[in-house]
C-alpha cells in the first residue's frame, strides 16, 4: 500500500462536566436598588434614600466627573450617610453599551470612585463605602440611543447593612 | 497550463493588484495574499465504509471536511451529484479525467473503520489536473469514535496546509461567554466549542457575570473574570477537570483583562483602585504581583507578543483610547495608533506579523489589523458594534464579537478572513460574545 507513511493517534475528546458548585442569580449586584425598605415618609428609610434624595447620579459620555446635579444629590446622600450611621454603601460604576468592555469596565470603576471620593470629602469613612464597577454589562435602559445611554451612564449608591441586614 | 489556472489568472489582472494566486506550473497551490480570489474547486466523496459499523460516519467525516475547507472562502466544493466517479476502492486508480470533467482541481478520498469504539481514517488527496498525489501521500487517523469531528478536522487541516502551504485551523476550540436573556437582564456563562461551533459544553452555570475568557498557550487552563465574590476577579479554570480557583484574593479590588504569557506561566491582567486602572503582571504559581503602569489614565487589555518580551495595551493617557506596546517588564510604551477614532482591544498574532484590534470612529465600531509598528491599518469589518478579536492558531481568521443595535439587540460572534472577506455568523445554541481560540490541538 502506497503512502500511507504516518499515524496519528487521536485521544478521545476531552470529556467535561457540568460545573455545578455555583449558586444564587446572575444579577450582580442590585443594579435597580429597588424601591427601598420602609415608607418614602420616613426620612431614615431607605424607601427615602433610594426614592427622595436618589441614590444615582449620571455623567456625561465618557466622563467621570461629578456634574451640578450629581454633586447636590450626593451631599444629600452624605447627609443622609452622616445621620443614618448603622448603613454601609456599595457604589456601583456603570457605562453606556458604547465602549469596548474592558475600558467600560475602567470607566465604570472611575464613576464609581468619583461618587466616594465626593462622600468622603463630605465626611463619609470610607470603610463605609465599597466601589463596583459593572461597565457596560447591566444596562438599565435597553434602547440604542442617548435617551437611554444616558440613564446607563450611572453610579449607584446600595444601602448595605444597616436596617436591612 | 491549467484551465483553471489560466481563469484565476486574468481575474487577478483586471481585478486587483495584489491578488491570490494559484502557482503557474508547480504543484496545486493556493497562495493566500490580500485582494480577491477565485475559490479552488475541490471534490470530497463520501469516506468508504471499510466496516458495515463505519457507514453512517464515511458519509459525515466527508461532509465536515467539507464544511471546513468551503468555510474558509478559499475553497468551493464540486457537489456529489455533479460526481461522474464514483469511489469504491481506496487503493485504486484514481479516475483522473473524470474529475477533470467537472474541474475537480483537487479530490479527496478517504477510508473509515470502525471496530468497538475505534475510528481509523485513511484518506489521500490528489492534484487532479496533474495526475498525481498531493505532496505528503496517504495519511492515517486513529482515535475514538466519539472524537470523529476533531479527525474529520485533522483532515481537512492536512488538506488545507498541502494546498495553502500554511498552517491549518480546524482541529482548534473556541471558549467564549454564552448569553441569555434580555439586555437589561442579560444571563452569561462560559461555553466551549469546537472552532465551528459543534460540541458546546457550558463550563460555569450563569450565576455569576462572566467576562473574556482567555486559553492557556497549550489549551488546557482558561483564565477569566467572574462577579461570583460581588467583584470582578480573575479565575483561572482546569477544563479537562472543571476545576477553577481565584487568582487575585484581595477583597474589594477589582481585577479583570487576563492574558497568558506565551511560556504559561504569568498572566498580565488589569487591576482598578481608586478609580484607577493599571496593569501588572502575576507568576501563576507564586501569585508574585508586579506593576507595569502607574499613571492615571486607564491602562487595560494587555496583550503578549508571541515571543513574550512586549506587551501591547490600551491606555486614554494621550485623552482618548490608543493602543501602546512595552517591554514585558513595564517603562515606557511606545503609541503605536495614529488613526481617527479610538483604538481598544488589541490582541498580537500568533504569528507575531500583526495586532488585531477594536476601532470606534463616528459612531461606528471596526475590527481590524495592523503592523506591530502600527502602519498598514486595514479595517475588515464595520456595525453598530464590533469588539474583541481574537486569532486562528494559523493567523489567518479573526474571530469577535458583534452586538445587534435596539432594545432587542443580541450578541454573536462572528469570523471573517484577515483579508476582510467571508464575513460570517459562527453557529451557537445561544448568544455569544468574548470568543478566544485555542491552538491547534495535539
Amino acid at each position: 500500500m502506497s503512502g500511507l507513511t504516518k499515524v496519528i493517534l487521536i485521544t478521545s475528546a476531552l470529556g467535561l462536566a457540568a460545573c455545578d458548585n455555583v449558586t444564587g442569580g446572575n444579577s450582580g449586584g442590585t443594579s435597580l436598588n429597588g424601591g427601598g425598605a420602609g415608607s418614602v415618609a420616613d426620612e431614615t428609610s431607605p424607601a427615602y434614600f433610594n426614592q427622595e434624595i436618589g441614590d444615582r447620579v449620571l455623567f456625561v459620555v465618557d466622563q467621570s466627573s461629578l456634574t451640578t446635579q450629581a454633586q447636590g444629590i450626593l451631599l444629600a446622600q452624605s447627609n443622609w450617610l452622616l445621620a443614618n450611621t448603622d448603613y454601609t454603601v456599595t457604589i456601583e460604576g456603570h457605562a453606556d453599551e458604547q465602549g469596548t468592555r474592558e475600558y467600560n469596565l475602567a470607566l465604570g470603576a472611575r464613576r464609581a470612585n468619583s461618587a466616594q471620593e465626593y462622600l468622603v470629602s463630605r465626611g463619609i469613612a470610607s470603610n463605609r463605602i465599597k466601589v463596583v464597577s459593572y461597565g457596560k454589562e447591566r444596562p438599565l435602559e435597553i434602547c440604542s440611543d442617548e435617551s437611554c445611554y444616558s440613564q446607563n451612564r450611572r453610579a449607584v449608591t446600595i444601602l448595605t447593612g444597616g436596617l436591612t441586614g | 497550463m491549467r484551465t483553471f489556472l489560466t481563469g484565476v489568472l486574468l481575474a487577478a489582472a483586471l481585478l486587483a493588484p495584489a491578488t491570490a494566486v494559484v502557482a503557474q506550473n508547480g504543484p496545486l497551490r493556493i497562495e493566500i495574499t490580500d485582494g480577491v480570489i477565485e475559490p479552488l474547486p475541490y471534490a470530497v466523496p463520501s469516506f468508504i465504509a471499510d466496516t458495515a459499523s463505519a457507514s453512517e460516519l464515511s458519509t459525515q467525516i466527508a461532509r465536515v471536511i467539507a464544511s471546513d475547507l468551503s468555510g474558509t472562502g478559499l475553497f468551493r466544493e464540486i457537489p456529489a451529484s455533479a460526481h461522474i466517479s464514483k469511489v469504491t476502492d481506496f487503493d485504486a486508480q484514481v479516475q483522473y479525467a473524470d474529475w477533470k470533467a467537472v474541474n475537480a482541481q483537487a479530490l479527496i478520498t478517504g477510508a473509515v473503520s470502525v471496530n468497538g469504539n475505534r475510528l481509523t481514517v485513511r484518506f489521500r488527496g490528489y492534484d487532479v489536473f496533474a495526475d498525481k498525489e498531493l505532496d505528503g501521500g496517504g495519511l492515517q487517523f486513529t482515535g475514538t469514535t466519539d472524537g470523529w469531528r476533531r479527525m474529520a478536522h485533522k483532515v481537512a487541516d492536512t488538506i488545507y496546509s498541502r494546498i495553502t502551504g500554511e498552517g491549518g485551523y480546524f482541529d482548534s476550540r473556541v471558549v467564549y461567554v454564552s448569553e441569555n436573556g434580555p439586555k437589561n437582564d442579560r444571563r452569561k456563562r462560559l461555553a466551549i466549542m469546537d472552532y465551528d461551533g459543534a460540541n458546546v459544553q457550558f463550563l460555569t452555570n450563569s450565576a455569576s457575570i462572566v467576562l473574556a475568557p482567555r486559553f492557556s498557550p497549550t489549551g488546557d487552563r482558561v483564565l477569566y473574570t467572574s462577579y461570583e465574590s460581588g467583584f470582578p476577579q480573575i479565575h483561572v479554570m482546569d477544563i479537562g477537570k472543571v476545576q477553577r480557583r481565584v487568582l487575585s484574593t484581595d477583597d474589594g479590588i477589582m481585577s479583570f483583562a487576563p492574558r497568558f504569557s506565551p511560556d504559561g506561566r504569568t498572566v498580565v491582567f488589569s487591576q482598578s483602585q481608586g478609580g484607577n486602572t493599571d496593569l501588572f503582571t502575576m507568576d501563576i504559581n507564586s501569585g508574585k504581583l508586579t506593576r507595569l503602569t502607574s499613571a492615571p489614565s486607564i491602562e487595560t487589555a494587555p496583550s503578549f507578543s508571541p515571543d513574550g518580551s512586549q506587551i501591547v495595551f490600551e491606555s486614554d493617557r494621550s485623552g482618548s483610547q490608543q493602543l501602546y506596546v512595552m517591554a514585558v517588564t513595564g517603562g515606557e510604551a511606545r503609541r503605536i495608533s495614529h488613526g481617527k477614532g479610538r483604538y481598544g482591544t488589541p490582541v498580537w498574532s500568533p504569528r507575531g506579523d500583526l495586532l488585531a484590534f477594536t476601532k470606534q470612529n463616528k459612531g461606528r465600531f471596526h475590527i481590524g489589523v495592523m503592523r506591530t509598528d502600527g502602519s498598514e491599518e486595514r479595517l475588515l469589518t464595520a456595525s453598530f458594534l464590533d469588539e474583541g478579536p481574537t486569532w486562528s492558531p494559523n493567523g489567518r481568521v479573526i474571530m469577535f464579537t458583534r452586538e445587534t443595535q435596539g432594545a432587542n439587540g443580541r450578541s454573536l460572534l462572528y469570523s471573517v478572513d484577515i483579508s476582510g472577506r467571508n464575513l460570517k455568523p459562527v453557529r451557537t445554541p445561544d448568544g455569544g460574545s468574548d470568543p478566544a481560540w485555542s491552538p491547534l490541538q495535539n
